[in-house]
């Protein structure tokens, strides 16, 4: 109710400590999913400024990008949002038609742990030569 | 009682009147009198031993009172409640009240989660007083008026809004046709009453209100009760046609089920285990092979 009486910590956002398993989930989709439209309009940019000229400038900014560390970082980042959102899309499809609904919660974690395992396998590969 | 009165005036009369002759009825009275007495002394006194030695819990309760002056600013006032094994929050409140402050204001009538009058907000989750156990809770424990519902006193809230959204759903019956026969019965088939079973269940209490995310962003939101309001009557088999077109109508509109996000905090609080959740995805379903046409 928009016209609330402030009630101070009673309606306080501090209180995530207490906010339930398909809470997370809302949030951490809602986060990766502007984190993913972020990345989308980057990646149009980026691409779109090396490929206007010559083929050189393309192999000289992807070549600049992947020399910096920040970047093999942020991509294990990148991977990591990606698969969690793709894992809980999964598990709200599955929400949507009405199937394993007292598992939520468990599907919940198992896309948390699974893209935990992804992002950590994945690190040998992105960070090779890094330092 | 009026055995006391009598043995007081007897008393009176020895005083008085001096006799040497007692009778041995008086005596007798007298007699019980003193052991009555020293009963009640030692019960008493082991009261008031077992309330110092007892175990006791913590409750700080949110306390406010707009039409008391010092009392406008919200606050937190903490009782020492006396702990049973058995005790619910809903009893220490009630001890609180009867013992240390009667101002002390909350809803609650039938102790025994079937009237929905005192959902609280304990420790951080929407719950009823009367059916959460002490012994499952941390210490001390923070009682507060449910959430994103406008507080009127203490822990009373105003229910107002949420009573509307259960009365926007129609939830009535309008069957389109009834049965020959003055006393015939409506007859529902078993399975069609499982399907509907838990829908049945809800008690008006809010606390799925109040949890939802959704319906604190949104005043005109449905919300979760109102929403499986509305499933309890458009799944049962016995409800008219027209009439639940007019209620999908309702749910479909922009404030209704489409609203959901499926955070499943509805869920989870429902005092009567409701799968709120379920039933909402269910009517986003209906909804949709209600107005998907593929020609």
């Amino acid at each position: 109710m928009s016209e609330t009486y402030n009630r101070g910590t009673v309606e306080d956002v501090g209180r995530w400590t207490e906010f339930s398993a398909g809470m997370w989930a809302w949030i951490f989709h809602k986060f990766t999913g502007w984190v993913l439209v972020g990345y989308l309009f980057t990646h149009i940019a980026v691409l779109s400024t090396a490929t206007a000229s010559d083929p050189t400038v393309y192999n000289q900014t992807l070549s600049g990008l992947e020399s910096l560390l920040v970047v093999r970082i942020l991509e294990v980042g990148l991977l990591a949002v990606a698969v969690f959102h793709i894992l809980n899309g999964i598990r709200l499809l599955l929400v949507d038609l009405g199937i394993g609904l007292q598992a939520q919660d468990k599907s919940f974690y198992a896309s948390l742990i699974l893209t935990g395992a992804i992002a950590v396998a994945s690190v040998p590969t992105f960070l090779a030569g890094a330092f | 009682m009026s055995m006391d009165t009598d043995t007081d005036t007897d008393e009176g009369s020895i005083d008085s009147a001096p006799e040497p002759e007692v009778s041995v009825h008086q005596t007798r009275r007298l007699e019980e009198k003193e052991a009555r007495r020293a009963d009640r002394a030692a019960a008493e006194q082991a009261a008031a031993e077992s309330l110092a030695d007892e175990e006791t819990v913590e409750l700080k309760v949110f306390r406010y009172d707009p039409e008391v002056e010092g009392k406008e600013e919200p606050r937190f006032d903490t009782f020492e409640v006396p702990f049973h094994v058995g005790m619910t929050v809903l009893d220490a409140l009630i001890y609180a009240r009867d013992h240390y402050d009667s101002s002390l204001t909350f809803r609650h009538s039938c102790q025994q989660a079937i009237c929905g009058s005192d959902a609280l907000f304990v420790n951080g989750t929407q719950r009823l007083g009367c059916k959460t156990q002490l012994v499952d809770l941390d210490e001390p424990i923070r009682v507060e008026p449910l959430p994103h519902q406008e507080v009127v006193k203490d822990l009373v809230v105003d229910m107002e809004h949420f009573y509307d959204q259960m009365e926007a759903v129609e939830p009535y019956f309008d069957p389109d046709d009834l049965p020959d026969g003055e006393l015939e019965e409506q007859r529902q088939s078993r399975q069609n009453r499982e399907k509907i079973k838990t829908s049945t269940r809800c008690i008006w209490c809010g606390a799925c209100m109040s949890s939802c995310n959704i319906a604190a962003g949104d005043n005109q939101y449905l919300g979760p009760a109102a929403i499986n309001k509305a499933y309890r009557f458009a799944m049962d088999e016995r409800e008219g046609e027209d009439r639940k077109r007019e209620r999908m109508e309702i749910v479909e509109r922009e404030h209704g089920v489409w609203r959901c996000q499926t955070q499943f905090s509805c869920t989870e609080v429902c005092p009567k285990d409701i799968p709120l959740t379920e039933h909402i995805q269910e009517l986003k379903r209906e909804a949709v092979k209600n107005n998907l046409k593929f020609w």
